[in-house]
């Protein structure tokens, strides 16, 4: 049966406008939850980066979000590492909503940088650690993560990273906790104070316990791996003026209680 | 294909809502006809999204979704598709229930969305959807292409849950995320323990499963490829 040119256009023009109705309908409907999912995944990954996995493994939505409002404070600082409080339109800013991946876009120098504290319960000056998000690319799209440092501001306590489009098995282990566990204890700074940064290494299955600025590689994954010490690299020297502020600031309270 | 349409086209005007002939499209697929280990169709995902149980039937039960769904929609309009483009519009179909899946996924169960990422996406160019779409739906009645996507898809899934359970078995140490391993050495004593083995959560761990599995199915039924 062969149908008219006429009869198939119509027919494509029909069919098309009733499928786009009805995945913009969706995704109208299930947009404000998905928003509300995505919310509570960063969340996660910002507390994975300072607790136990298995402990935010057992929390409820609703846990995994009060926990995040009794213990994370969040501020967002410049390059410079002074703090910025309102965008550029004018409104106050918050570290939650600043979308990292669209301020990857400016150049370094334009971007705003979220700071996460993890605190004491009910106490925001008791700091235990700082979480920083970093962000870069991998070997086929974004990839992004959340680096905490302990108070010395050199020593790593964790790390989550995710990533939009790795290779599943390879690139991807980099959401794995095993990965991610390697990086703990490591440390950011060499002795002389400047940032050296912690680098997967090429190759996988040897010891690198001895050495705090060198963590397992990923074998079959070198670019993905490339892609993550770059990113951490490059986010931790944009980060370098406000943790050098943190630890002047962190010495003359000292020396006040003192 | 052509026993189907025979068997059709003798067809009583009422037929019983699971007749002998109807029991066929679901149970074929299940072993004689099955996509994965007779059709060899579908060994993508199979291999891919295989290393635990869990996002295995979230995937098993997407493509369900996604198959009888399509061969429903296209079983309807099959009067009404053109000829010339029928290819385009399966795969619209297929694309927009997929993009459904993923969007739902993506509202109620993140962490799923995330882990099944590309996976799903994939189910589009997942040759079962496309193959039961054109060898059946485009040929019979909604009812029977139903009974026919279920079966198919359900011959897909069983055999990736299989997969899936020796993977997570041998790989992990554990069955839906239950430590198994863990709990059984805790048995025999406390500073026991099983060793898990790394090569059954790599890709290859899948291909050694699926080849004894198919394996074992033709040793049974006796098949032989021509």
């Amino acid at each position: 049966m062969q149908q008219s040119n006429a009869y198939i256009i119509t027919f494509s023009i029909i069919l098309t406008v009733v499928l786009g109705l009805l995945l913009s309908g969706t995704s109208q409907v299930l947009g404000p939850l998905q928003r509300k999912a995505e919310e509570l995944d960063t969340k996660k990954q910002i507390l994975g980066a300072v607790i136990d996995a298995d402990q935010l493994k057992a929390m409820k939505p609703e846990e995994v979000l009060s926990y995040y409002e009794n213990r994370i404070s969040s501020k967002v600082v410049d390059v410079n590492g002074n703090i910025l409080e309102k965008d550029a339109d004018g409104n106050p800013l918050v570290a939650e909503k600043v979308n990292v991946g669209k301020n990857y876009k400016m150049s370094a120098d334009k971007r705003m940088y979220p700071v996460f504290i993890f605190h004491a319960e009910g106490n925001p000056d008791e700091v235990e650690s700082y979480v920083l998000p970093v962000y870069g690319a991998g070997l086929w799209d974004e990839i992004w993560g959340y680096v905490a440092l302990q108070t010395d501001l050199n020593t790593i306590e964790g790390v989550t990273f995710s990533h939009k489009g790795e290779t599943p098995g390879l690139g991807a282990r980099i959401t794995s906790l095993a990965v991610q566990q390697r990086y703990q204890g490591k440390e950011i700074f060499d002795g002389s104070g400047k940032i050296q940064s912690v680098v997967m290494q090429k190759g996988e299955g040897k010891d690198y316990s001895s050495d705090p600025h060198k963590v397992d590689g990923l074998s079959g994954a070198t670019i993905t791996a490339n892609g993550v010490n770059d990113m951490i690299k490059n986010y931790l020297q944009h980060y370098s003026a406000f943790l050098e502020k943190q630890k002047s600031s962190e010495k003359s309270e000292m020396a006040s209680i003192n | 294909m052509s026993t189907e349409t025979t068997v059709a086209e003798l067809k009583k005007p009422a037929e019983a809502l699971l007749s002998k002939r109807r029991k066929k499209l679901i149970s074929d697929p299940l072993v004689d006809d099955n996509p994965i280990t007779i059709q060899v169709l579908g060994i993508c995902s199979a291999l891919a999204v295989t290393t635990q149980l869990q996002p295995t039937l979230v995937m098993a039960i997407s493509v369900i979704f996604v198959i009888v769904m399509a061969n429903l929609t296209i079983s309807l309009l099959r009067n009404t598709i053109p000829t010339r483009v029928r290819i385009i519009v399966q795969l619209a179909v297929v694309a927009t229930l997929v993009t459904l899946v993923s969007e739902f996924l993506k509202a109620f169960a993140f962490d799923m969305y995330k882990e099944l990422s590309v996976f799903v996406g994939l189910i589009i160019t997942n040759c079962i959807v496309m193959g039961r779409l054109e060898a059946f739906a485009l040929g019979n009645k909604p009812y029977d292409s139903i009974l026919d996507g279920f079966g198919s898809a359900l011959g897909y899934s069983w055999i990736i849950l299989a997969v899936a359970f020796f993977r997570e078995l041998l790989g992990s140490g554990s069955v839906f995320g239950v430590p198994v391993y863990d709990t059984l050495a805790g048995f025999i004593s406390d500073d026991f323990s099983f060793a898990t083995n790394g090569l059954m959560v790599s890709p290859v761990g899948a291909f050694i499963i699926l080849g004894l599995i198919i394996w074992v199915q033709r040793t049974k039924t006796g098949y032989v490829e021509h």
